[in-house]
């Protein structure tokens, strides 16, 4: 039993103010101190101020491990999908191509994957990961379920279909409460408006 | 002889700013720190509880501090890597004398408080008392503040002292006192997310006060309506659930035409105004014009946005009105600040749970910092220093005759326009870098340039430092020990974590050291800042700021205690006006009357577009800490002019392009940032860099005749297009002042 049993990630993205508290805190991890693996994707700045954080999502059946032909990506009993093991990758940047997520990324300086470990240095001696502990906004969070449950108003998930793939994740995202599935296709991404945002539309009136 | 010894690349080669990228004993995590101080940041209002890492007395990193009730761990970036500002290499560690065309030359401590202490004295018996001035800052302990108030009424027995505060937040304070009588955020930040209505005027709670952001979710899950005041579409803004993109300087239009309304439909409280208030009458007759149309002129929005910010705040059964510095720099901002106020009082929602206001503060103790007597017109506990009684106490406890305290003295633009006068020759500045911060920034390096004397306390050769004839080196916050005073009013301890490098001393004991030579060592005989505190407390008896019952015992224990809090057995008041006790002897709150008026600079065919001026998240004030720290750089390396796709349009400016932004006072040549959240006739640049990128180039040096704040929010320019400059000072690093 230790300080984390229980404990779940959630991400709320429309929480998100783009601080980067969570990318300057990630690198202070000691795993990888120095290196930061959370990516903050600055949306479409002309457009809007919207940013999302995005750590790994730390899949049930991970695709980067699938793909990876020197198997050097090892999920632990508890579920966290590791980081690549050093002595095993090749640097071959399949884990890169395949996920879903654009989380692992590969590193030329050292010929190696790295990519966000739910920071299992400090989960596995009961302590909270870097990037949620410090977010400001509650968008990254590490807590229990039901305390999601009752001081959110959108509803955790953590089902993903991609195309024709479907994806379980250990982290959850939360989402408006009548969505039970996250459908992501490329058609939905080309129609985002943003009109909504342009002050100069806000000025017009109604 | 103010002026910088050698030219501006040379100093920075000697002095910086330079980055800081790699901790104390390296990114290596196999280092186990000594000790964990548990402590805050240095940076802002929030005073974020953290834990400082130590090894040899050396801060080698950060681990959030969870129990801390206030931000329980959470930390914005410049909050996460503060420890980098330790261990640097620009770190001042002895004090510095100026040698023309050399530079800066280190010397004895003795050497250098004798020569401050002689020029002291010497202009003061040429020129009179006042002549000498003294800044202080809000970033100071409030134990400091103390003490500098002290050392300019009894040691330089000058009038003339104010501090940086008085850019910062001084119109919010004199509303709420003009209103409630108290100058204090009226709630605990506790009582945010039970409010079901929460209006925010002009503050960038995402990027000046990170960590407010997560109660203002919270409020929106409880099922708050947010209504949010900005010119630009903040990322609070985005998600708020009606965002009225008012014009700079039209902040009174939403504030009168909202009241306007809520009389109309009946949405105001007539039993709370009958019993408790004085004015209303006043205050409906003003708003009467004030309707959706006419409001709509002046706030610059369409009426129908006006309408909906009344249907949210009317009927609330809970409110919280939060503001910063958005409304209040501006030659109207104590109106304002008041006229926002007046819809609190208005419905009755204050002196409850969930029902209040705040304004934001912005500096590391901008509230403490505003309280002990560093301001011109103020004595410790925040009394009043034309005040008999107010004068008598103090004089008691400082043990001088009362005749002998200095009456009230000039803010802090007439102090810089009195040293254009002639009539302050000499300067002692601490925590405050006007060289960045002030308004109209040629005027104040004329300023600099002609006194005869000036000596600046910094841990940092800050731009203002290099101006100076002696440098003291001083101390970072984690050097020393002391209190400081967070935005809610809650009195926090910061501990001392590491010593001061080489030859650099703590601050209060520097000034200890320059009073004994005035002759005054009895008087600030202190042994530790502890001293100092204790001293506050009894000095603070019977004000408005009460600390008299706060120990560095009691707040260790209990998480840090709100004021007033009189005696050892009261428990603090995070919550004032409970039970509609307001602070005017008639027990009331005073409505006040508002009308809107214009800017000091409007806008006319020469100088079309408003420029307004703020902060980014990864950046601290003036920069001197936060433009030395690699990572807080890389996020926002260098100030960009944030323009509407159509204004661009207009000028044939395209993304990326450098732009000349240029007031009739003077200009920056920057990079253009073309973003559709921004209104098409304001542009905005921030403040935090020096030089040709020093956004105060172009503002107007116009104050508000009541709190003399300045007006950073609005003047007048013209923008164009320009080709990359390539002189000696755009080579320069992006932190020292050069551009890319």
């Amino acid at each position: 039993m230790n300080g984390t049993d229980g404990l779940e990630f959630f991400i709320d993205y429309s929480r998100c103010i783009g601080c980067k508290a969570c990318v300057q805190a990630c690198e202070e991890c000691d795993t990888h101190r120095g290196v930061s693996l959370i990516h903050l994707e600055t949306i479409m700045r002309p457009d809007s101020v919207q940013t999302a954080p995005q750590v790994c999502m730390h899949c049930e059946d991970p695709i980067c491990a699938q793909v990876c032909p020197a198997d050097a990506i090892k999920k632990t009993p508890d579920g966290v999908v590791q980081s690549s093991l050093k002595p095993r990758c090749i640097g071959c940047s399949n884990c890169v191509l395949a996920c879903p997520f654009g989380v692992p990324k590969y590193k030329a300086e050292i010929n190696q994957m790295m990519k966000c470990d739910m920071c299992y240095d400090r989960t596995s001696v009961g302590k909270r990961p870097m990037c949620a502990t410090v977010c400001p906004s509650g968008a990254l969070t590490f807590t229990t379920r039901e305390n999601i449950e009752r001081t959110r108003q959108g509803m955790a998930i953590r089902d993903w279909q991609f195309g024709g793939e479907t994806v379980r994740t250990k982290v959850n995202v939360l989402v408006p409460r009548k969505v039970q599935k996250l459908n992501v296709t490329i058609e939905q991404i080309e129609t985002t408006s943003t009109d909504e945002y342009d002050v100069a539309n806000l000025l017009l009136g109604d | 002889m103010a002026k910088p010894p050698v030219t501006i690349p040379e100093l920075v080669s000697q002095f910086g700013p330079t980055l800081n990228r790699i901790p104390a004993k390296g990114w290596n995590a196999e280092v186990e720190p000594d000790r964990i101080v548990k402590t805050h940041c240095c940076f802002c209002g929030q005073q974020c509880g953290i834990q400082l890492k130590v090894k040899d007395n050396r801060v080698i990193g950060f681990e959030p501090w969870e129990d801390f009730p206030f931000n329980q761990g959470r930390l914005c970036p410049k909050g996460v890597k503060r420890y980098m500002q330790d261990e640097h290499r620009d770190r001042l560690k002895a004090p510095l004398m100026r040698k023309e065309g050399a530079g800066f030359v280190p010397v004895s401590w003795d050497e250098a408080l004798d020569k401050v202490a002689g020029e002291i004295k010497r202009i003061q018996q040429t020129y009179g008392p006042d002549s000498f001035s003294l800044l202080g800052g809000a970033s100071l302990t409030n134990e400091k503040a103390y003490l500098m108030g002290k050392f300019a009424r009894v040691a330089v027995k000058t009038a003339n002292i104010d501090y940086n505060g008085r850019l910062c937040m001084v119109s919010a304070a004199a509303a709420s006192k003009k209103i409630f009588g108290i100058d204090r955020a009226a709630n605990p930040w506790s009582d945010i997310p039970l409010a079901k209505a929460i209006l925010i005027a002009g503050a960038n709670v995402a990027e000046c006060a990170p960590i407010t952001t997560g109660y203002l979710w919270q409020a929106r899950e409880n099922g708050a309506k947010v209504i949010v005041m900005d010119p630009r579409m903040t990322p609070i803004a985005r998600n708020a659930d009606l965002y009225i993109p008012v014009r700079p300087g039209g902040d009174i239009g939403v504030f009168n035409g909202m009241l306007h309304i809520m009389i109309e439909r009946g949405w105001i409280n007539r039993e709370f105004i009958a019993q408790h208030t004085t004015g209303w009458e006043q205050v409906e007759e003003t708003v009467r014009k004030y309707t959706p149309e006419y409001a709509s002129k002046i706030a610059g929005v369409p009426a129908s946005m006006i309408v909906k910010a009344a249907e949210i705040w009317g009927p609330a059964s809970t409110s919280f009105l939060l503001h910063a510095r958005g409304i209040e720099h501006h030659t109207k901002g104590v109106l304002n600040c008041m006229a926002g106020i007046n819809l609190v009082v208005a419905t009755g929602r204050i002196g409850r749970e969930g029902c209040g206001y705040a304004m934001i503060t912005g500096q590391g103790n901008g509230q403490g910092g505003r309280e002990q007597g560093q301001k011109c017109d103020q004595l410790p506990g925040g009394r009043d220093i034309e005040n008999p009684e107010h004068r008598k106490y103090i004089a008691g406890i400082w043990g001088v005759p009362e005749e002998s305290i200095p009456h009230k003295g000039l803010s802090i633009i007439p102090i810089f326009e009195a040293i254009h006068a002639g009539k302050i020759k000499g300067l002692l500045a601490i925590s405050s870098n006007p060289m960045v911060s002030l308004p109209n920034n040629s005027y104040i390096r004329e300023a600099f340039e002609k006194l005869e004397f000036f000596s600046q306390i910094d841990f940092f050769m800050s731009e203002t430092a290099r101006y100076a004839d002696v440098v003291l080196a001083g101390s970072l916050m984690e050097e020393d020990e002391g209190t400081t005073t967070n935005v809610e009013g809650r009195v926090i301890h910061h501990k001392k974590v590491v010593d001061p490098p080489g030859d650099a001393r703590v601050d209060w004991k520097i000034i200890c050291d320059i009073a004994a030579r005035l002759g005054q060592a009895g008087k600030f005989a202190f042994d530790s800042p502890k001293e100092i505190f204790d001293e506050l407390r009894v000095a603070s008896k019977g004000g408005i700021c009460d600390y008299y019952g706060i120990t560095w015992e009691r707040i260790d224990r209990e998480y840090g205690v709100c004021w007033p809090c009189p005696s050892a057995d009261h428990p603090g008041t995070p919550r004032l006006y409970e039970g509609n006790k307001f602070n005017h002897p008639d027990g009331k709150a005073h409505f006040q009357p508002v009308e809107w008026q214009p800017a000091a600079e409007e806008v006319d065919s020469e100088y079309p577009i408003v420029l307004t001026t703020g902060r980014v998240v990864s950046h601290y004030l003036s920069g001197t800490q936060t433009r030395r720290i690699g990572a807080l750089v890389d996020q926002y390396p260098q100030p960009l002019c944030e323009m509407h796709p159509q204004l661009a349009a207009k000028l044939g400016i395209a993304e990326g392009d450098f732009v000349k932004v240029e007031s009739r006072r003077g200009s920056v040549t920057v990079r253009a940032s073309v973003v559709k959240t921004i209104r098409p006739d304001t542009v905005f640049v921030p403040y935090h860099w020096p030089l040709d990128r020093a956004a105060n180039n172009m503002t107007v040096r116009a104050i508000d005749p009541i709190s003399n704040i300045p007006e950073y929010k609005i003047c007048a320019v013209r923008v164009s297009k320009v080709p990359a400059p390539h002189d000696a000072i755009a080579e320069l690093e992006m932190e020292a002042g050069g551009v890319r």
